[in-house]
């Protein structure tokens, strides 16, 4: 009998569908890794085995007994773990008091103040038996993510977990420490424990997997054993068909042209991105693929002058740019439509009129006062242009619709004249009729002569609205292709990091 | 600006305020003569100015602990400068002490990234010890009688400091409503990640919000001197906190973005007819500070009552 099996799981968020009756098994003593694209499933499904999300439909069962109404306390009763990448940690407390934290030993005379000395010998003992290598008095803040993650499994297993999820637990660690890690993991497997083990590092699979599961816009495509399916086999299941890349060709045609706005070379900025050369140009619109996590994100805000450049040159409009910052953007013509527009891309209490105008407060601005009439006529044509649906200049953003608020945050860049624009993950959350309104509205931004950064984990999105694709790949970019050679397939390899298909 | 939704907040608070005025006005009716009337006037004022400054603090999402003994220094240093260089250079010293110490504010939390109230807490206790220092401990006596005209002298039958208010009040709505500057202390106070996307200069008008807020110290600080007479080292203790009664009880709220001159106005009014009105009833200060701690909590529950999604999460 599996130790958790979960069938015909269905749940859906407002209008999207995010699983279908997905089926998904963990047998004891396996590692069951859990593949899929950005926003296939992977973890909705994980939330609804936590108990952190209710499912529409479908049963989970533990150890052949029903799990009805999920809570995370409840399936923590039971025995499921999650350990996600941002860690659930007392960055301030001991290794021992985190792992015990909430159920700390007392002494047992009155006024049953904390045996300490009782959890340290607990701690150190539970860790030799697990096969931990940690010092129970260490503060978490002072080790490593690697440590921390130790401490995070030292929790889960101290509770007697039958069921941990690992949420890309590899991320962040080097080949020392993903070793280690693995050694653990089998050590664990050893013990019975079942893992369900989500990464984006395809290689891990046949050196750690035992089953592979491939979900795929909200369905189950499949679950095979590790040794018994290839890479590009797992791929092709996670992309599907291939994708329609029609589109206005015409179109495309006209607005080639060589006028480079904006060009990087060597581009670091310290953290995330390393060494990044792009070329974006008048009238192109490049898509930015790669997975989450990858740098996309960093390096649009970097190239806006969001986050500092480290290393590297910028050039805009053909000049070289030094000291770099938003204000400079801005009066560069640049706009930044950010991931999250409800708290980097809009100011939800304020007025439609207000948002367009944030960026072009000089522009509106006449000896220090604000010029209001010709701000409100500012966003009456961006009302009409875009069809934005509103009461009026004077609404608040934050009853307008997501692809409403989208088209405000648009305005308020083609209000400063901007001709380089990058949309950062633009149709997240906007519905399908919106959806299309807005690559209407991208492709009019290119025809009018801007250069166009797209942002999107869609592959669809991607292959549908880019001239040509760039892959980023933790922090570097891993490949590019041209529309010729647009291929769902290729696109996540280059992401994934498999350079040749076997 | 949420504006629609201050108008409601707004007419319950005046309507409660008449409530008030009418209450007190039939337990004693001397509320509402010459004599009374121009004693509240005179009162509120200080308060008034104070809380336009309070209230550019908070909009950007900070607070201001040390404008009180601002108030103090302020006094002490207007004083000396009036015996030292004569009435006009004088007044000004007193004012530029508030913006100095404002802006000293400003900096550290705007550019070294500090808790608000630690940093203005920390002004409070320095600016209040150099205060202290300069005027030896003593209050700063024999001034000219000219420096008394502003806090004492009236005009038209209103007093001079009413006037100040007034000036006061009206300057602010305009800068909050009609300038640039006003606009970006509401971005910031709003969400400061996208009004920073938005190539506002967060740093720069933070200082500014904390430059003015100090600035509004040393004029009420220079009002108060002039009623006195005299500079005193001592002056002011603890009015920053009724500043920001009055700002919150007039609406705005104290993580920022939300709030404007014209609840502030309510706020004071409301705090200075309070006060005034259970003084002529009788009533200890010491029931007037439980009333008014009972006011500021039911102003959170309304204010929270009221509010359906207005924050983002």
């Amino acid at each position: 009998m599996p130790l958790l099996t979960a069938k015909d799981i269905s749940k859906s968020f407002f209008a999207t569908c995010a699983l279908d009756n997905v089926d998904f098994a963990l047998e004891r003593g396996e590692i069951h890794v859990l593949l899929g694209q950005n926003g296939a499933g992977k973890s909705t499904l994980i939330k609804i085995i936590s108990g952190a999300i209710r499912p529409d439909a479908g049963t989970i069962t533990v150890d052949g007994k029903d799990a009805e109404h999920l809570t995370p306390i409840k399936s923590k009763l039971l025995g499921i773990a999650t350990i996600y990448q941002e860690f659930n940690l007392i960055p301030d407390l001991s290794v021992a008091e985190n792992v015990f934290l909430g159920r700390l030993p007392t002494k047992e005379r009155w006024p049953h103040p904390v045996d300490w000395r009782k959890m340290r010998k607990d701690a150190r003992a539970f860790f030799e038996q697990v096969g931990i290598a940690l010092d129970p008095d260490a503060i978490v803040r002072t080790l490593s993510i690697a440590e921390q993650q130790l401490v995070e499994i030292a929790k889960a297993l101290s509770v007697d977990a039958k069921v941990i999820i690992l949420d890309e637990p590899t991320a962040t660690l080097t080949r020392r420490e993903i070793s280690a890690l693995f050694t653990l993991l089998k050590k664990m497997k050893k013990r019975g424990i079942g893992i369900i083990y989500i990464s984006h590092r395809l290689e891990e699979i046949e050196q750690i997997g035992d089953r592979v599961t491939v979900l795929r816009d909200g369905k189950l495509v499949g679950t095979w054993n590790a040794g018994d399916v290839q890479i590009n086999e797992l791929i092709n299941a996670m992309v599907g068909r291939a994708v329609d890349s029609t589109g206005n060709e015409d179109i495309r045609h006209q607005r080639k042209s060589d006028d480079v706005i904006l060009e990087v070379r060597n581009l670091s900025d310290g953290r995330r991105i390393k060494d990044v050369n792009l070329q974006l140009r008048r009238g192109e619109i490049v898509g930015l693929g790669g997975l989450v996590g990858a740098g996309r994100t960093e390096l649009a805000r970097t190239l806006f002058g969001a986050d500092k450049i480290v290393a590297g040159e910028l050039r805009i409009h053909g000049n070289n740019v030094t000291s770099h910052s938003c204000r400079n953007s801005i009066e560069l013509r640049i706009g930044f439509l950010p991931e999250d527009r409800k708290s980097e891309g809009l100011l939800l209490n304020f007025s439609v009129k207000n948002n367009i105008s944030l960026p072009s407060l000089k522009h509106f601005n006449w000896f220090g006062f604000m010029r209001r009439t010709a701000e409100n006529d500012a966003a009456q044509d961006y009302i009409g242009k875009l069809q934005i649906k509103t009461t009026g200049p004077n609404q608040e953003v934050r009853l307008l619709s997501g692809g409403n608020q989208q088209k405000v945050v648009l305005a308020k860049w083609l209000q400063t004249n901007a001709d380089m624009l990058i949309f950062d993950e633009p149709t997240r959350g906007i519905d399908v009729a919106a959806k299309e309104e807005f690559y209407k509205i991208i492709l009019e931004c290119a025809v009018r002569g801007a250069a166009v950064l797209l942002i999107s984990s869609e592959v669809t999105e991607l292959i549908r609205m880019s001239d040509r694709i760039v892959v980023m790949r933790e922090g570097r970019i891993a490949g590019e292709l041209d529309r010729s050679e647009f291929d769902p397939e290729r696109l996540l390899s280059l992401a994934f990091g498999q350079s040749s298909l076997q | 600006m949420a504006r629609r939704f201050n108008f409601n907040s707004e007419l319950t608070m005046a309507i409660i305020l008449i409530g008030m005025i009418l209450l007190f006005f039939v337990i004693q009716p001397s509320l509402l003569s010459g004599q009374n009337l121009e004693n509240v006037g005179r009162q509120a004022s200080v308060l008034s100015v104070l809380a336009c400054g309070q209230l550019f603090a908070i909009l950007v999402g900070g607070i201001d602990l040390s404008l009180g003994s601002i108030i103090g220094l302020t006094s002490v240093i207007a004083a000396k400068g009036v015996l030292a260089w004569g009435l006009g250079w004088g007044l000004l010293a007193g004012i530029l002490v508030g913006v100095v110490l404002g802006a000293t504010n400003g900096m550290l939390i705007s550019y070294y990234r500090m808790p608000a109230m630690i940093v203005t807490l920390a002004m409070l206790y320095f600016a209040r010890g150099i205060a202290l220092i300069i005027a030896g401990g003593m209050p700063v006596e024999r001034l000219p009688s000219a420096f008394g005209i502003l806090g004492k002298g009236s005009m038209l039958g209103i007093p001079n400091p009413v006037f100040i208010a007034i000036a006061a009040f009206v300057v602010c709505g305009f800068v909050l409503k009609f300038t640039r500057l006003g606009r970006a202390f509401y971005a910031i106070g709003g969400v400061e990640e996208t009004s920073y996307l938005a190539g506002i200069r967060v740093e720069r008008v933070k200082v500014a919000a904390y430059a003015l807020s100090g600035a509004s110290a040393g004029l009420a600080g220079i009002i108060l001197s002039s009623r006195l007479s005299s500079g005193q080292p001592n002056l002011g203790d603890g009015l920053e906190f009724e500043a920001i009664a009055a700002v919150v009880i007039g609406g705005a709220r104290l993580g920022g973005g939300k709030g404007g001159i014209r609840g502030t106005l309510l706020g004071v009014l409301f705090l200075a007819i309070l006060a005034n009105g259970l003084n002529l009833a009788r009533v200890s200060s010491f029931t007037q500070m439980i009333v008014i701690g009972c006011v500021l909590i039911i102003t959170m529950i309304v204010d929270r009552f009221r509010a359906p999604a207005s924050r983002v999460a």
